[in-house]
């Protein structure tokens, strides 16, 4: 049997999105105890297959494998076979063959860990692919919303804005689209430049490029990482526009809510993104994601390769794995 | 040995009727309401199938020479007769490039050896392919080219293109223009639309080979010379190209079965076998590049044959080369997907290329008693699927396995011989 994958949060739909974040409320409670590590995984082998640099992501994903007791392995691409010309199948196969119950895959590719997925009868954790997917990202995300607001359920009438960079954004693809199925309005806000080409209904509830007029009425700010090699490619002038135009400045943030939380998947470019100390915002949860970030990884790890049928597992099911 | 085709739907520009054929000695010998078999006659029983002039392929990469592993020019050709065709021109992005007479008259030499189908390399029109120098018409317009293209790429530099169109004047020549404007696509590996927007990749605009085709078309107004614009792929295209036939111009223009029978959602499966250039574009486009075939605006089917071996098409999108097959299937894609009359998608795969491709004075001919005999026998309504193993192509990076298709070849007939005799090739 081909076990299942997490591809997209579209795979998931928005009843598997929220089996993941009620898993990783009971993750949360295994990363609180003194000795923060069960036995849920003991005997799978995790292998990160990073074909892209991300120490962060990597950390987490290896973090998580840990703390469920799966065994890890990383295949660094530095040092690979694929630089003496070994094809991305050969290498997949090669390292399935060792015995490999889950592959963590980051590729800069769009579509390549589902090619992937269609080579392996390991399940494939898509740990970012191209402009196209991130799906435990999306899903820390709105763990991390609703943690932060103390929800429980979806996010039924919960009101976003996300700005930056849409067009070459794996998060933002992933973010609005868990955001959306779990009942938020969703505002996409960037320069023509930066939005992919269509931005039909399907992609968004609205876009617009003047940040100022959705600001005070949002509930969730997401800021997206604005690089620097945009510049040459003429998507916008200049960061010093791009801040003034799409940054959160002091002059913003003294307009955002009182709770309203400000995001951001990181790395920061403090300056621009983010021109004010994110650390004096009271509804920064940025610290919080990264920390959330392994509860969600550990529940999307424990749902593919948890023993039994894990979509269907009860709670006692969990508990019993989650034992130390 | 004399052929005699007996009971066959006889389809050529003149029309259609009901007549035996005889072929000898490499030509139609006698046309007759009902003929006789003389003795040696091999009797060809084509009753209820359609006998037309070979098919004529404006745009195939036959690889040899450079990339023998994904096809030869061996295979190719029979992957050719295979689907009725009797002519092929081989574009030049080859490695060496086609731009030079030692390389055209080498593929000219294998096509012959291999003698399956009549292969016409076509030269580049800048040498190397590069977009900067001029390759030298004249000599390989003496070695028999009568198509230059840069194929593979469009020629960027609007300077260059208006002197090889006005150089090309006189030569008896045609330029043809891969459209696409590259500073529009870099790094693109699917149409640009909703579907890539959600897919996360990199978007090919329409507007990139609107662009270049609007610029070429008023350059052949500048310059009077005509030209060819290969494998139109969006709507925008058919109408410039609509419009500049009304206005007279000497343009002409291909589209594959793949741009006339697939869209762009493919791509969501993220399987290269999809990647193609230009790129499959939306229903909205497939239905113009349709209707521009039907009104004749698009005067030919043309496949871009695109072998590759498998390791590179099993690659993520962008790192894989564009391209699919095309050669075996073209006929079945074009009768499961045209609505068109029977002799009008024979026009456009045979008689029209011909006079494109500068070869009608042997292909697309009229099947009468002292035309050269290379001849199509098919069988119009058959369904069939392909099966991958049985490809006479090396390569097998086709999209139509398991795709019900319409119309199969059962005969093909080259300067009078048989090189292929019910679906199989005789060598």
């Amino acid at each position: 049997m081909v076990a299942r994958s997490l591809l997209t949060v579209e795979d998931l739909g928005a009843a598997g999105a929220l089996r993941i974040l009620d898993l990783a409320d009971h993750m949360a409670e295994v990363n609180r105890r003194p000795n923060p590590k069960v036995p849920a995984l003991r005997g799978k082998t995790v292998c990160s297959v990073f074909f892209e640099d991300s120490t962060r992501t990597r950390l987490s994903f290896e973090t998580a494998a840990k703390r469920l007791s799966a065994d890890t392995m990383t295949f660094a691409v530095s040092q690979s076979s694929l630089n003496k010309g070994e094809s991305l199948r050969d290498t997949i196969e090669t390292i399935a063959a060792m015995g490999v119950d889950a592959f963590v895959v980051r590729h800069r590719s769009s579509g390549a860990p589902q090619l992937i997925a269609g080579w392996t009868q390991a399940s494939v954790i898509n740990a970012g692919d191209g402009w196209h997917s991130h799906p435990t990202q999306g899903l820390l995300d709105a763990y991390t919303i609703r943690t932060a607001l103390g929800r429980t359920g979806g996010l039924d009438g919960l009101r976003m804005a996300i700005v930056g960079d849409v067009k070459h954004s794996r998060v933002a693809r992933s973010t609005v689209a868990i955001m959306r199925m779990l009942g938020a309005h969703v505002t996409v806000v960037a320069p023509r430049t930066l939005l992919p080409p269509d931005t039909g209904d399907a992609f968004a509830d609205e876009v617009t490029d003047r940040l100022d007029d959705v600001i005070a009425d949002v509930d969730v700010l997401y800021l997206l990482r604005m690089q620097q090699e945009r510049m040459s490619e003429a998507l916008v002038p200049n960061l010093r526009e791009y801040t003034a135009r799409f940054g959160l400045t002091p002059a913003r943030a003294a307009r955002l809510g009182q709770q309203t939380l400000v995001m951001h998947p990181g790395p920061m470019n403090r300056g621009v993104e983010i021109a004010v100390d994110p650390g004096e915002l009271s509804g920064s949860v940025i610290t919080q994601q990264v920390t959330n970030g392994i509860a969600v990884r550990m529940a999307v790890l424990f749902d593919l390769l948890g023993s039994g049928s894990p979509a269907a597992a009860t709670t006692d099911d969990i508990r019993e794995g989650l034992t130390a | 040995m004399s052929l005699l085709i007996s009971g066959a739907r006889v389809i050529d520009r003149n029309g259609e009727r009901r007549v035996d054929v005889r072929v000898n000695e490499g030509l139609v010998d006698e046309v007759g309401t009902t003929l006789d078999p003389r003795e040696g006659d091999q009797v060809i029983a084509a009753d209820g199938l359609v006998l037309s002039p070979g098919f004529v392929d404006l745009h195939v990469h036959l690889r040899e020479p450079g990339r023998e592993e994904a096809e030869t020019i061996e295979t190719g050709s029979r992957a050719a007769a295979l689907g009725g065709f009797t002519a092929v021109v081989a574009m030049p992005n080859t490695d060496p490039t086609q731009d030079c007479v030692e390389v055209v008259d080498f593929v000219a030499r294998q096509g012959e050896r291999a003698g399956l189908c009549d292969v016409r390399p076509s030269g580049s029109i800048t040498v190397g392919r590069a977009g900067t120098q001029l390759a030298p018409f004249a000599e390989l317009a003496a070695a028999g080219v009568r198509i230059f293209t840069d194929d593979g790429n469009g020629v960027q530099d609007p300077l260059l293109m208006r002197r090889a169109l006005e150089y090309a004047d006189g030569l008896g020549i045609t330029l043809a223009q891969h459209c696409e404007v590259e500073r529009l696509t870099a790094g693109a590996v699917m149409h640009e639309g909703s579907c890539c927007s959600r897919l996360g990749l990199p978007g090919w605009p329409s507007i990139a080979e609107e662009l270049m085709l609007h610029r070429d078309i008023e350059l052949v107004r500048l310059t009077g010379v005509g030209m060819h614009f290969l494998h139109l792929s969006t709507a925008g295209s058919v109408e410039l190209v609509r419009r500049a036939k009304a206005d007279g111009l000497p343009v002409t223009a291909e589209a594959t079965p793949h741009h006339f029978s697939l869209d762009d959602e493919r791509l969501a499966s993220y399987d290269a076998l999809y990647k193609v250039n230009p790129p499959l574009r939306t229903v909205d486009d497939i239905a113009a590049i349709r209707a521009g075939l039907a009104d004749g605006t698009i005067d030919a089917i043309a496949t871009d044959h695109a072998p590759h071996v498998p390791e590179l098409k099993e690659q993520p999108l962008d790192e894989a080369p564009p391209g699919m097959l095309g050669l075996e299937t073209a006929l079945g894609v074009s009768l499961a997907h045209l609505d068109m009359p029977l002799a009008a998608v024979i026009a456009a795969l045979s008689w029209k290329p011909a006079a494109i491709a500068g070869i009608d004075d042997r292909h697309g001919r009229p099947i009468d008693p002292g035309e050269p005999a290379n001849l199509t026998v098919f069988d119009p309504d058959v369904e069939w699927e392909v099966v991958p193993a049985r490809l006479a192509s090396k390569s097998r990076n086709t999209p139509y396995i398991g795709v019900g298709l319409r119309g199969r070849v059962r005969h093909t007939i080259l300067d009078g011989t048989l090189v292929v005799t019910d679906g199989a090739a005789t060598r």
